[in-house]
């Protein structure tokens, strides 16, 4: 067992390596100076505790939207939706939190929580409704559904909540929430309970694919929908409810944004985390630990990203280059992709 | 309202087009059994490629060509995974998204909002009689002009040669294809390196005739979009015209409401052509299955 564990480790290592070189390669064409890059990133991020604090609160949106692809994907469904459902999470959390503002934090916290599941997952449930009815296929559906739910955002946030305060409503964006309605941080740092959510949901994840009839059955889908459908598993009611939860997670990637971090719904307030999940959780081989540390690397390449776009001038969505040259390493190895799937 | 209805007509064609090419790309494609989720990607490549050669030459067919060659040339990205790796498809396709995404940033970084002169449209000869419409509604660039052609093209080429044939037999059967001697990998390269030209072409028709702008994401998921369609067409080329005037329609639509200063808030507006492209899809959904290439997205390792 640990000898797998050092072998699996090696290639992450590996494929790492590799995808580093190749990026610099593509920045050095791009004339700028990658050695530098990546000390000032190192320097940026793991050099300290602060920075190192940065590095896991960009990790949790990215725990929670790599979950919301891996559940999925073992009951044989591509979500490629993260981004749309954790706009919509979003959207339902701002609503709750701007309309019922005089709540303790006791219950106005679990309550937004609440609501950014069902947000996203309503969302999720529409792209997994069309599928088992046999309409439209979910990634298709999923991909689209991602550029309509940030104009549902732009919609809000832009007419009837946009700020009306003095200088905020400069921006697009809601007014700012009450103090009850933003999730706590912690050790004088900007990591807040969402990390420790998303922690949860990734054990309840396992938990429940490993330890369960219902994880079972969502596994035996995934292998073989025919014999599932054979051996009286109600296919349909998995395929919805799977795409339900899995929009709820990724809603909590959302609403966790928002209410411990900005403390107010922007437009256009994702960098992208959404399609991120869904490299993490294909490089992870949807294994729990697997998400747990992809996540961890992917949320260090997005600092880099913000860092780069000021200190060299290379767009922040360039990162996106990284990302794919991981994912070509993992897809031409066969050994490799044999390991993660 | 005649020039509410003129400049629907013209927007309908002018956003129409690339559509079109993006979709004649992944019909050849996908007939060949592949479903190539890059397109977006690409489109981004092409347009940032295109409009870069386009204001740096001062010649926009320069930057039109060049959009295609850089299109195709990504697209071996995903042929080598998909063709000689054998990789998952989606995975294989969400690879050149993100890789077009990033690299398109990069090109077209010290460009945004760069002028250029915009490919030259021509007017249709003997109109000028009916001058009281909006000449826009009788005047497009070349490539509008050619993208019926090259729709015609591609129906011919796949269901009139012998190339065609294989190629259909390939995405339908590719057991039956390797058994009668037909080089698949080569002919699977052969309709990723058009799908991409297509793309790419497409792409820069969108930043060099129809916004003469480059702005960072600029294709806006017109590249899944075009898989849609691909759907709705039912996998036919000519039927595929239909499906981007659609869209191409929904577009303007949208846009002219706006310029007219409808009270519709615009974020709703832009919603149409994607809710338009879903409730498409879920109309034609129950019948789809029937007409998809019988091999399409599966991985056919040679050896079955």
């Amino acid at each position: 067992m640990p000898k797998n564990w050092l072998s699996a480790l090696a290639r992450y290592v590996f494929i790492l390596t590799v995808a580093l070189i190749a990026y610099a390669a593509v920045l050095l064409l791009a004339g700028k100076n990658p050695i530098l890059a990546y000390i000032d990133t190192f320097d940026f991020t793991l050099s300290s505790w602060y920075g190192f604090s940065e590095v896991i609160v960009r990790m949790t949106p990215l725990l929670f939207t790599a979950i919301a692809v891996a559940l999925p994907s073992r009951a044989g469904l591509i979500n490629v939706g993260g981004e749309g459902q954790l706009y919509l999470g979003a959207w339902l959390a701002t609503w709750g939190a701007i309309t019922f503002t005089n709540l303790p934090a006791s219950v106005f916290i679990p309550f937004l929580v609440l609501l950014g599941f069902i947000g996203g997952g309503v969302w999720a449930a529409l792209a997994g409704f069309l599928r088992a009815k046999g309409y439209v296929n979910e990634t298709i559906t999923t991909l689209l559904m991602n550029y309509i739910a940030p104009l549902v955002v732009g919609y809000f946030v832009y007419g009837s909540w946009r700020s009306r305060e003095p200088g905020a409503s400069a921006f697009p964006q809601t007014a700012a929430f009450v103090q009850e309605a933003r999730m706590p941080r912690f050790f004088q740092t900007r990591i807040h309970l969402g990390f420790f959510l998303a922690l949860l949901i990734l054990f309840i994840y396992w938990f429940v694919l490993e330890k369960t009839k219902w994880g079972l059955k969502i596994k035996g889908i995934g292998g073989n929908p025919e014999a599932a459908k054979r051996m009286g598993i109600e296919v349909n009611f998995y395929l919805i409810a799977v795409m339900f939860v899995a929009g709820g997670i990724a809603g909590l990637a959302g609403m966790s944004e928002v209410t411990a971090l900005h403390g107010r719904l922007r437009a256009g307030f994702s960098p992208g985390y959404g399609f991120v999940g869904f490299l993490i959780s294909w490089l992870a081989g949807g294994r729990p630990l697997g998400i747990l540390a992809m996540s961890f690397v992917l949320a260090i390449v997005f600092s880099s990203g913000s860092l780069l776009q000021i200190t060299q001038g290379v767009p922040f969505a360039a990162i996106n280059v990284l990302m794919a040259i991981i994912l070509f390493i993992v897809l031409m190895k066969p050994n490799l992709r044999r390991l993660m799937s | 309202m005649i020039s509410f209805f003129a400049g629907l007509i013209s927007g309908t064609i002018m956003y129409g087009a690339p559509l079109l090419y993006c979709t004649l790309g992944e019909v050849i494609g996908q007939r060949a059994g592949m479903v190539n989720l890059g397109l977006e990607g690409i489109m981004l490549v092409g347009a940032a490629a295109g409009f870069t050669v386009a204001a740096g030459t001062g010649n926009m067919w320069l930057g039109v060509l060049l959009a295609a060659l850089a299109g195709a040339a990504l697209n071996l990205v995903y042929a080598f995974l998909v063709v000689n790796r054998q990789a998952n498809q989606l995975a294989s396709g969400l690879t050149v998204m993100f890789l077009g995404t990033g690299l398109s940033a990069m090109i077209g970084r010290s460009y945004i909002g760069s002028g250029i002169s915009g490919l030259a449209r021509y007017q249709i000869p003997g109109v000028s009689a009916f001058s009281w419409v909006r000449s826009t509604m009788f005047s497009y660039d070349l490539l509008v002009y050619l993208v019926v052609p090259a729709a015609v093209f591609a129906w011919w080429g796949l269901f009139r040669t012998k190339w065609g044939l294989h190629l259909r037999v390939v995405g339908e059967d590719p057991s039956a294809a390797f058994a009668a001697g037909l080089k698949i990998p080569a002919l699977q390269y052969q309709a990723q390196l058009a799908n991409g030209f297509l793309a790419g072409l497409a792409g820069a028709h969108l930043s060099l005739a129809v916004a003469r702008a480059w702005t960072e994401g600029m294709i806006g998921g017109r590249g899944f979009i075009a898989i849609a369609l691909v759907i709705f067409s039912k996998w036919h080329p000519l039927r595929a015209i239909a499906g981007a005037l659609l869209f191409g329609g929904s577009v303007t639509l949208q846009l002219q409401l706006q310029a007219r200063g409808s009270s519709i808030s615009p974020f709703l507006l832009n919603m149409i052509p994607y809710v338009l492209t879903l409730g498409v899809l879920m109309i034609w959904g129950g019948v789809r299955r029937f007409a998809a290439p019988a091999a399409l997205g599966r991985v056919y390792s040679g050896e079955e």
